[in-house]
């Protein structure tokens, strides 16, 4: 990393002022390292703007997030009604709050798009296994984060839905019991459960938040970013020793990103200001109760982005395995890399069978995600359940046979690209 | 000194400092994850409450807080401890042989005397407070059903003794809290000591 510092002659004040930076920091190195002279591929479809979207959600939800905590009281006596004087008295404080619970839903909408291109294109494939796995720790902060976030308001939901969630422990063997305990700091979800889940959404898991997505980036800018024809760049370069197929980050896809952001910013705005309770899928209805720990809401559901999981853990009839099934659904995701035995890494120029598996998983996701918002009384549903839980789970499961069958066809040797030429 | 005696020397201090290092951080640590644990004064706000039953109808039910957890106390009247008797539903764990109560409880009532019914109203699935379904055979719950505890979060079944039915995710019956009489109409929930019926 021995870049050649820009000392130019007769440089003005400004270029003096960046050398001497230079000469104590590696500010020009890194600028060059990961923004002019990082190289993505040139033929980017609509897929890749997720990234940089989910880093644009991630600091909408850090500065809202700041401003919340200033008028946020984290007990179970003032929490409801401070959120409530958040709602009214604070100058745009509704806003501001809105905004925090729009970007939440939102996080995991393009983290969910993120993770499909990543499928389709095989993101996860070598040489990105670890870059995938970081990915997937980044998802389960953000799932952490999500959960410990929606019990802050002290209503019906976040009291109850945390009680299903840290219930959960207690179906581990021995430990379980004991654990759950440990986990409320006391004989039920309580102040002090509320008061410690604040001290972790706020500092905690913000902070590991931070830290993953830079090894994430920075396990991204040393494979290399993919391409929608899975082809390493890298391997064909110029005289100059650029990837033919490359284009610099900045200033070429950062404007594109740009175009991303403001049509995101759009969207978002329209939900902020038009439908911040989504009809009641980002914000529950039964969450504008205090919490009341002798009922219930007649229907519980937690949040739409955990519905999917949700739907697996109400399609066992056994609270072990209903749990350990819920689990098991997370963490085959990670193994991704090395249950995919298919050397092409797009699905452009892969079998069939994988097409119809990741098109099934797709479908299952989605219709398990539509379910676990569903009452549990009806059975239909409960079957339905079992049905796309045993499709989500061949998916993973059988993939190592039916990758490793796959007719591919034969891939190109540069990126297939439309633009002008 | 030779070369390799100074080198596996080396070695050792490294793995000794390490090790160390490591005991060094798990004590460090030990406060920090046991300070998660109730605090004496989550302990303290555990001791036992009372309830007057004396102005409980037959079929009604009265729910106290003991330790942040809903306690029931249903009155089971003689019309109900009949329909409990008739019941159809296959039962999970019909003798309570797998579920938590004290050893009092442990009968066909599952209580120390048959017509209260005592009980932790937290679901043994998940933790949410089933709903009081005393009706005989409504729609939603089929012709079997003879009343009982309905769990709107995931679905499980109870009877008029909180024992859980066949096909509920819930793994056992609801939890009996440790509890004794004073006299005919007054329940301690959280303590049983001289229990007497």
């Amino acid at each position: 990393m021995s870049a050649v510092q820009t000392g130019s002659a007769g440089g003005g004040r400004m270029s003096r002022f960046i050398d001497w930076i230079d000469e104590r920091f590696p500010l020009t190195a890194m600028i060059k390292e990961h923004a002019t002279e990082y190289y993505a591929a040139k033929s980017f479809n609509v897929w890749y703007v997720f990234g940089v979207l989910a880093l644009v959600v991630l600091v909408i939800q850090l500065v809202t997030g700041i401003f919340l905590t200033m008028n946020y009281k984290p007990s179970a006596e003032d929490a409801f009604a401070s959120v409530e004087y958040i709602m009214r008295d604070v100058e745009w404080g509704w806003l501001i709050r809105y905004m925090h619970s729009t970007g939440a839903s939102m996080f995991f909408v393009v983290v969910y798009l993120h993770m499909f291109r990543g499928l389709m294109y095989g993101s996860y494939k070598a040489p990105r296994e670890l870059l995938w796995v970081v990915g997937m720790l980044i998802y389960l902060a953000l799932m952490a984060e999500a959960f410990m976030g929606y019990l802050l308001p002290w209503g019906q939901m976040s009291y109850w839905g945390a009680q299903v969630i840290v219930s959960l422990f207690g179906a581990i063997p021995v430990i379980g019991d004991g654990l759950v305990e440990w986990i409320r700091g006391d004989y039920f979800i309580s102040d002090i459960t509320l008061n410690r889940f604040f001290a972790l959404h706020v500092v905690a898991v913000p902070l590991a938040l931070i830290l993953l997505v830079v090894v994430h980036i920075l396990a991204l800018h040393t494979t290399g970013s993919l391409n929608p024809d899975g082809i390493e760049i890298k391997e064909k370069k110029g005289p100059d020793g650029i990837p033919l197929d490359g284009v610099a980050f900045h200033p070429y896809h950062t404007s594109k990103d740009l175009v991303a952001i403001i049509v995101f910013a759009m969207v978002f705005s329209a939900i902020v200001f038009f439908a911040p309770e989504m009809g009641g899928y980002f914000l529950e209805h039964a969450n504008f109760e205090p919490a009341n720990l002798l009922k219930t809401p007649e229907h519980i559901a937690p949040v739409w982005y955990f519905t999917p999981f949700y739907a697996i853990l109400r399609a066992v009839p056994s609270k072990g395995w209903g749990a350990f099934l819920m689990l098991a659904a997370i963490v085959l995701l990670f193994l991704l890399p090395w249950l995919d035995r298919c050397k092409v890494k797009s699905i452009r120029y892969r079998g069939w069978q994988f097409k119809v598996a990741l098109a099934a998983f797709a479908v299952s996701f989605v219709a398990l995600g539509f379910l676990g918002l569903q009452p549990a009384t009806e059975k239909v549903y409960v079957y339905a359940a079992r049905f796309f839980a045993i499709i989500y789970f061949a998916f993973f499961l059988l993939m190592p046979v039916y990758t490793s069958r796959e007719r591919t066809r034969p891939v190109p040797e540069r990126v297939v690209y439309h633009g002008h030429e | 000194m030779s070369e390799e005696a100074s080198v596996s020397r080396r070695h050792f201090l490294t793995v000794a400092t390490s090790v160390t290092g490591v005991v060094g951080l798990a004590l460090t640590a030990a406060p920090f994850i046991a300070s998660f644990r109730p605090s004496t004064r989550a302990q303290a706000l555990g001791a036992p409450v009372s309830v007057d039953v004396s102005k409980l109808e037959e079929g009604a039910m009265v729910r106290v807080v003991w330790r942040g957890q809903p306690v029931w106390v249903l009155h089971r009247g003689k019309e109900m401890l009949d329909r409990l008797a008739g019941e159809k539903a296959a039962l999970k764990d019909p003798d309570s042989a797998e579920s938590i109560q004290p050893a009092y409880a442990k009968n066909a009532t599952r209580a120390l005397r048959p017509d209260y019914l005592v009980v932790i109203g937290n679901c043994t699935h998940l933790g949410c407070a089933p709903l009081e379904r005393f009706e005989v055979a409504p729609a939603d719950l089929g012709p079997d059903w003879v009343g009982g505890f309905f769990c709107p979060c995931h679905g499980s079944k109870f009877d008029l003794a909180a024992r859980v039915m066949d096909g509920s995710p819930a793994p056992t019956n609801l939890v009996i809290p440790p509890y004794r009489f004073v006299g005919d109409d007054l329940i301690i929930v959280g303590e049983d000591t001289g229990a007497v019926a």
